[in-house]
């Protein structure tokens, strides 16, 4: 063996053992989520959380008691409409910031960065005032708009990430050949960065999903979210280990599998900007 | 497909020079009306004396409110649990962050997979995080009392989140928990970035693993490491959900932090003027430290 190839035993040591300690830590907590859910809850208190006798029971009894499908559609609808708000604003925006050199750029770049260095509490309070007055508490617009207040800067800020990857010279030979300005856009930079957008989308999607404050303070009886109706079952089933557990992984389960759908590409586009920076 | 001859060319020139704004306008507008606005509304409440259930009671009080907040016994109580959770919660997140990163930088035969889940905590919604260490810390039947009971560390269950002593550094554990893969996976970017032959030449003119690791490393990752923090520091002092729906807070107010604070003295008192005092000075003190921190760190990395 080279003198200087570290031995299996060692990686094992040094690395695997380490490595898996840590992802231990990590899905520890989730996966005995998931094992407490499946489990009787008649036994739980007396043996425990266990795989054996697994049961769906607690999901059944979810969905026909509390009336989850409800709640799973209100966050839908918000989630989705702040997707669609999000990006459709925000496409324009970025290709400006990625393709022009204009005055005050700057500063409005700066706008939206400093956007979101701004606590949350700030804004909750005087959007919860602003949809009293226009009665549109308890609205999914409301939601919508309150996520779309974290929504839009950071899409602006993702997508000039992926424009900026996208050379000059390919909308210039568009406009060459005839193409307007927004022809341009349309035909040849959104289609080379369509799955930017989509890795964008689906972190607004997911975002906006696991949102709760706003949920809770914006919503109400007619619009409650996954994430509300979660924290409402904390209070209503205190001790009801197994069919909590169970809400929680039923509330958590879309923004899990969507993002380890994306989570290459998106990852990819959040660190550019902080490594090249 | 012929616009471009027909107009002419200062035409296409004036066109060239509004286009930019044109495009931006939407965005713009948007913000301004549903963040800089409120903003600003927010910063107008706590100059008044405004509670909700009172209507048409909206008394001009200039800075009352503030100097309230000061003589506010938990004020001080919160502002202390706020700096002592943001000066353990990030640390610690980076220095697991960190570690996982160089681990995860490593070769080894499934480290695709370990890629893929480290992040796992991330995705979770804030109230599933705060549902299932509720759960863990349960004083009765949680995994953590049974566990550190088996191994004989504590003589008898602890109720972690119902007793002051310990719901504190429960919630900061919980937190860490939470915010840690966002550090690993933004240092493990800055660490692939940095040139294989460095190390290379390094190991050949005989420098050790540690010296390898403080003079290569550490440089070559500082810069993420920075933003890292900073983008961390406004996220922690945003993510009070956690702990609302851990422990509302109590028990007494062992778990209240200010954005905390302020948050529910609008909601359950709905006392907005004095929650938006509140939320006031928690910006402005958040601000003080980010620029501080700015300028250090700027001046460090020059």
């Amino acid at each position: 063996m080279a003198l200087h190839k570290p031995s299996t035993a060692k990686r094992i040591l040094t690395v695997d053992l380490p490595m898996a300690a840590i992802l231990v830590f990590t899905l520890g907590p989730y996966l005995w989520m998931f094992i407490t859910s499946i489990s009787d809850e008649s036994t739980l208190f007396t043996e425990g959380p266990s795989l054996l006798n697994a049961t769906i029971e607690n999901y059944t009894r979810l969905f026909r008691t509390v009336g989850f499908a409800e709640n799973l559609l209100d966050s839908f609808i918000v989630a989705g409409g702040t997707v669609i708000v999000g990006l459709s604003l925000s496409v324009t925006a970025a290709y400006s910031f990625s393709r022009f050199n204009f005055k005050g750029k700057r500063i409005l770049m700066l706008q939206f960065l400093l956007i979101n260095m701004f606590p949350l509490v700030l804004l909750i309070l005087p959007l919860f005032v602003l949809m009293r007055v226009l009665g549109l508490l308890d609205t999914h617009i409301a939601l919508i708009i309150a996520n779309s207040t974290v929504a839009i800067p950071f899409s602006i800020w993702m997508m000039v990430s992926y424009m900026n990857g996208i050379p000059r010279s390919l909308d210039e030979a568009a406009m060459t050949d005839g193409c307007t300005r927004m022809q341009a856009l349309r035909r040849v930079v959104l289609p080379l960065c369509l799955p930017g957008i989509i890795a964008t989308g689906i972190y607004i999607f997911i975002t906006s999903w696991n949102e709760y404050l706003y949920a809770l303070t914006l919503g109400g009886r007619n619009v409650r979210t996954i994430t509300v109706a979660v924290q409402t079952l904390i209070g209503e089933y205190e001790v009801q280990w197994g069919l909590l557990t169970a809400g929680g992984i039923v509330g958590a389960l879309p923004a899990t599998v969507l993002f380890l759908l994306v989570q290459k590409r998106l990852i990819s586009g959040l660190t550019q900007g902080a490594v090249k920076g | 497909m012929t616009h471009v001859s027909e107009t002419p060319k200062q035409r296409a020139s004036l066109g060239r020079q509004v286009l930019p704004y044109a495009m931006l306008t939407p965005a713009v507008l948007v913000t301004l009306a549903i963040v800089f606005f409120p903003m600003l509304q927010t910063a107008w409440m706590s100059l008044h004396e405004y509670v909700l259930f009172r209507p048409n009671d909206f008394t001009w009080v200039g800075l009352d409110n503030f100097k309230a907040a000061l003589n506010d016994e938990v004020f001080w109580i919160s502002l202390k649990h706020t700096i002592v959770w943001m000066c353990t919660t990030i640390p610690a997140q980076l220095l697991l962050g960190l570690v996982t990163a160089l681990l995860l930088n490593q070769d080894f035969p499934w480290r695709p997979v370990a890629r893929a889940l480290i992040i796992i905590p991330w995705a979770l919604p804030s109230v599933v995080i705060a549902l299932m260490w509720v759960w863990i810390y349960d004083s009765n039947y949680g995994i953590a009392n049974e566990f550190l009971l088996r191994m004989g560390l504590i003589q008898q269950a602890i109720p972690w989140l119902a007793d002051p002593d310990t719901a504190l550094a429960s919630i900061i554990l919980t937190l860490t928990w939470q915010g840690f893969p966002f550090f690993a996976v933004m240092i493990l970017a800055g660490l692939q970035s940095i040139p294989q032959s460095y190390y290379e030449a390094a190991s050949i003119d005989g420098a050790s693993a540690w010296r390898q690791f403080w003079h290569i490393t550490l440089p070559g990752i500082s810069g993420v490491m920075m933003t890292a923090v900073l983008l961390r520091m406004i996220w922690v002092a945003n993510s009070f959900d956690v702990i609302f729906v851990m422990t509302g807070g109590g028990p007494g107010y062992a778990t209240h932090t200010l954005p905390l604070y302020a948050f529910i003295k609008a909601r359950t008192n709905l006392d907005f003027g004095y929650g938006s005092a509140i939320a006031v000075l928690f910006t402005l003190l958040l601000m003080v430290v980010v620029v501080f921190y700015l300028k250090r760190t700027g001046k460090a990395v020059s």
